[in-house]
């Protein structure tokens, strides 16, 4: 039951990430654009996804398990620090050069463009550089 | 600031957002788990990648089943009509640049638009706020400079 929900929830996220326009690199592109012709459509698809989800987050906080019996697994970190920071700014680097996030990524693959597969090709690449970089890291 | 009304969507922007919410609002209540896609990939790819077996290997099922929606979104859409047309710029030297700065800055950072902008923010972070600022500061310097001080065509 819990992995249908996931998967539905998946579904339902990709749907929107289409119907939202996050998944044309072009309409990412022109709302980050601000000295161009600016589109801000995006900035309202924060604020519904937001008004959508604020009330289900406040409910899920004082939950300790989920509908399904899981545990509530809410990140508990409140901290600032510079891997936040650093790696933020990195990720913003990287969606200013190309318009596309992460799940917009994903949802684009099974259209087929090149761009998305090497697009994702390369971001899949970066996280498991990122796994390699951490576990040397600890020695 | 110019805004260009007529690419302006203001309705299916809203409603394929209230759709992302209602997506997150269902796998924390469900499943108590942060709809966060870098996150979700991240530790799926970790998984694959350990030496050895981990704690929290139960949820793995899970992350690849709500993943696996986001690939097959597309694929519903198309039984009922035309997914819109994708436009992309860049070279694949951009594209491959941009998505290893991607994967790499959201694994840092601990999330991306979804998991710190739409799930962080709902919840009231202030981590997520914090990074939140940091990407999209990050994005429209980064679009600035392309487009307007290096001049490139998009």
């Amino acid at each position: 039951m819990n992995k249908l929900t996931a998967l539905l929830a998946g579904l339902l996220f990709g749907l929107g990430l289409i119907l939202s326009g996050m998944t044309d690199p072009a309409k990412v592109l022109g709302f980050l654009d601000l000295a161009g012709a600016w589109d801000p459509s995006l900035a309202l698809v924060m604020v519904g996804a937001i008004a959508a989800a604020v009330v289900p987050m406040a409910l899920a906080r004082r939950r300790s398990r989920a509908w399904l019996g899981g545990a509530m697994r809410l990140p508990s970190r409140r901290d600032i620090d510079r891997r936040l920071i650093g790696g933020s700014l990195v990720f913003g680097v990287g969606w200013g050069l190309a318009g596309i996030c992460p799940g917009p990524a994903l949802t684009l693959l099974p259209l087929g463009y090149w761009q998305g597969i090497v697009f994702v090709v390369a971001m899949v690449a970066g996280m498991v550089l990122f796994r390699v970089m951490e576990s040397r890291g600890r020695g | 600031m110019n805004i260009e009304w007529s690419l302006f969507t203001p309705w299916s922007a809203l409603a394929g957002g209230v759709l992302i919410g209602l997506a997150a609002a269902l796998l924390i209540l469900a499943n108590g788990r942060i709809a966060g896609i870098s996150g979700l990939l991240g530790g799926l790819l970790d998984g694959m990648f350990a030496r050895s077996a981990q704690a929290g290997d139960e949820g793995r099922g899970e992350a690849a089943l709500f993943l696996l929606g986001l690939l097959a979104a597309p694929l519903l859409w198309q039984l009922f009509a035309t997914v819109p047309e994708s436009h992309f710029s860049g070279s694949p030297i951009t594209l491959v640049v941009a998505g290893l700065l991607v994967g790499v800055g959201t694994r840092y950072g601990s999330g991306c638009t979804s998991g710190h902008g739409v799930c962080g923010l709902s919840r009231l972070s202030p981590r997520s706020l914090i990074a939140t600022l940091c990407f999209m500061g990050a994005g429209f310097v980064t679009v600035h400079v392309v487009r307007h001080l290096l001049g490139v065509a998009v």
